[in-house]
């Protein structure tokens, strides 16, 4: 049975990560994030889940990593100053493996910014927040129902490769309402982490496994094994070991890499016969379709390539879609994170330009219609 | 005969800490008292932060987790509110603790969640090579107090007892027996416990400030500490200069991952 609601984004990602399995949510109040921790705040005990106001975002992620490692689905909201803090402890989680979702609605920045107004500026924190060398899994839905179903989709990808999965929201898309049909909770896939079958004396629990992704025991189980952010080996022991570091840091960077089909989404919105291409995500891939809309009537032929999963980034249908039309609009709400990427997998095929807007006014069809046109003339 | 070998990761061994480190002593302690309790291996979970001390957690056979600097309690909160049947004991240096951590160190007292907080108050950062601690005292040298201390000291059990530890203690390497009881207590207690233990680093802390060896360093605790019952009937001139050692805080509040579930029940019988 398919239910009709209304709701907002931020709820349907409070919704959304209940559906997927949630069972702790340990985060600390920021705008325009908020609402997610309070309506988990009242449904997560009736759900037998564990809901917790921490002190600060940098314990709210602690909270969150020691939770998953007892088995629970965990998850924590925030925003640009929060999501800053969180960052060290994102790269511990990606170095130990820890299963867990952050969600960043993205607010303007730098510093307090602006707390009230949406911005897309954090995409490249969200890839290089954390120090040191990395792989990371960030997804953008652009509507209500999607940050429900992506919301579904960043836990069973931090489930099914063990890492950190950032969701990116942002004020448009965290506070506007919408109708929603949520779909059979009997077709819904839900991902679990895969637990050891073997004994507990013969569990590594960083072993090599073919597929690059070691079954994880929770704490508790019985299987009583070490946990650290240091370069450690298959036993989980730190090692100074070249040899094994190596391994070690190529096994998570490939874990992502070699799984690139499986985790990188696009939508592919009228690009077959479009001279002028754009791409675009979030909020701001929003606008972009009713300005495709506009411009078609006008007999302007554009298309979107909108990115779904920002990181990994898109490279190879970027490099097919810029092979096959030779101008490209990137827009987003800030200074040109993602076009920078663009213009890099594009290799030179085609021309990129930027529409952007950093004021805190979303940027609306018209702008983007003008933009477009304004490019025709010359 | 007491068997640590039950207990230790014999295969991670030797230790990294330097010969002398009071830390060890800590650990065979701390071992004790997990036996005399009787707890299962499977259902212990120690967490630590970063520091020499931290690096306990490695060699102890139970679930362990080492993690960053600052925030061991803060994964170990998301645990026992996760699975509150594991019994959580955090491991954590003065600086971890009580500097970089000392925000989630009062906040998990305020909250009386069920943690036992082992505290290896060194006076000192040891790991990074014996720079100033929020416990270094007045005048004392550290690397980067070289022409010695000039900032006030916290009382690590003390900010605890304000912050509404249930139970609260401090014992040294000196007083083993002692330490070893202290530890029992504070797992057994069911609330946020803190047991500040002395143990001196005669490394960082020792070469510097001309403390002498290691047998000095504990001379200097047997000579300086009094027990709690005796400093009771103690004035507090006779008290001046000296370390209160025992238990400190022994008091019942409501816990907070009992109260959590609690809720749960509620919620589910749809009060
Ligand atoms: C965020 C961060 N800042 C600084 C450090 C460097 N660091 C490692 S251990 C340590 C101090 C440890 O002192 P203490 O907690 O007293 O433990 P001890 O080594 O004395 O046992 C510092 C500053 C770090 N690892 N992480
Ligand atoms: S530096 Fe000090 S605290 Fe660290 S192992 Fe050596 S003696 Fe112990």
């Amino acid at each position: 049975m398919n239910v009709i609601r209304v709701m907002t984004g931020n709820e349907a990602c409070a919704e959304g990560a209940l559906a997927a399995g949630l069972s702790f949510f340990a985060g600390y109040p920021i705008t325009p994030s908020s609402e997610i921790a309070e309506e988990l705040a009242e449904l997560l005990p009736c759900a037998e889940g564990v809901f917790i106001q921490m002190e600060d975002e940098l314990a709210s992620i602690g909270a969150v990593i020691g939770a998953s490692l007892t088995g629970a689905k965990a998850m924590t909201a925030t925003s640009g100053p929060g999501f800053s803090l969180m960052q060290e402890n994102i790269g511990y989680a990606i170095m130990a493996e820890v299963p867990c979702v952050i969600v960043n609605v993205m607010r303007g920045g730098p510093s307090t910014g602006l707390p009230t107004l949406p911005s897309q500026g954090d995409v490249m924190q969200a890839r290089w927040g954390t120090h040191g060398d990395h792989q990371i899994i960030a997804l953008a839905p652009y509507s209500v129902i999607e940050i429900f179903d992506l919301t579904i989709r960043a836990f069973n990808l931090a489930e099914k490769y063990r890492t950190p999965v950032i969701l990116l929201l942002d004020e448009i898309l965290a506070h506007v309402s919408e109708k929603v049909v949520l779909s059979d909770t009997a077709v819904r896939v839900i991902i679990d982490r895969i637990i050891p079958q073997e004994a507990p004396e013969a569990y590594l629990p960083y072993r090599y496994t073919q597929n690059l992704i070691p079954p994880m025991a929770p704490f508790g189980s019985g299987y009583r094994y070490h946990v650290t952010g240091l370069a450690h080996d298959e036993t989980g022991f730190p090692t100074n070991d070249p040899v094994e570091i190596e391994k070690l840091l190529f096994r998570l960077q490939d874990k992502i890499i070699r799984n690139r089909d499986d985790i990188v989404q696009v939508e592919e919105f009228l690009l077959e016969d479009a001279e002028i291409g754009i791409i675009s995500y979030g909020s701001s891939a929003r606008s972009c379709r009713h300005a495709i809309r506009q411009l078609r009537a006008q007999g302007v032929r554009v298309g979107m390539l909108r990115l779904i999963t920002i990181w990994p980034f898109a490279n190879v249908k970027v490099e097919k879609w810029t092979k096959n039309i030779g101008k490209w609009y990137v827009v987003e709400m800030n200074m040109g994170q993602i076009a920078r990427e663009v213009e890099a997998a594009a290799h030179g095929d085609a021309t990129i330009f930027g529409i952007r807007q950093i004021n805190g006014e979303p940027i609306n069809p018209e702008f983007i219609c003008q933009k477009i046109k304004d490019g025709l003339n010359v | 005969m007491f068997e640590y070998e039950k207990y230790i990761r014999k295969n991670k061994f030797p230790l990294v800490w330097c010969s002398g480190c009071g830390d060890g002593i800590v650990l065979k302690a701390l071992l004790r008292a997990i036996d005399s309790i009787g707890l299962e291996k499977e259902n212990v979970c120690m967490v630590s932060g970063i520091g020499c001390s931290s690096r306990l957690t490695g060699y102890v056979d139970c679930n362990t987790l080492h993690t960053t600097h600052g925030r061991a309690i803060t994964f170990a909160t998301g645990i026992k509110m996760a699975k509150p049947e594991l019994n959580v004991i955090v491991i954590t240096g003065d600086g971890d603790a009580t500097a970089i951590g000392g925000n989630h160190y009062i906040h998990a007292a305020r909250r009386n969640i069920d943690l036992t907080v082992i505290i290896f108050n060194n006076f000192i950062y040891g790991m990074t090579g014996g720079q100033v601690s929020p416990t270094t005292p007045v005048g004392m040298l550290a690397s980067t107090a070289p022409f010695g201390n000039m900032e006030n000291t916290f009382n690590i059990s003390g900010l605890a007892q304000a912050a509404g530890a249930s139970f609260v203690a401090r014992g040294t390497v000196y007083h083993t027996v002692m330490l070893e009881k202290l530890i029992k207590k504070a797992i057994l207690k069911n609330g946020f416990s803190v047991v500040e233990v002395l143990s001196p680093c005669p490394t960082a802390f020792g070469r510097r400030n001309k403390s002498g060896t290691i047998i000095d360093m504990m001379n200097e605790q047997k000579d300086n500490c009094v027990t709690s019952a005796r400093a009771e009937r103690m004035s507090e001139r006779e008290l001046e200069g000296k370390t209160v050692i025992g238990e400190l805080v022994n008091i019942d509040r409501p816990e907070c991952s009992k109260q959590y579930r609690k809720l749960i029940e509620r919620c589910r019988s749809g009060l």
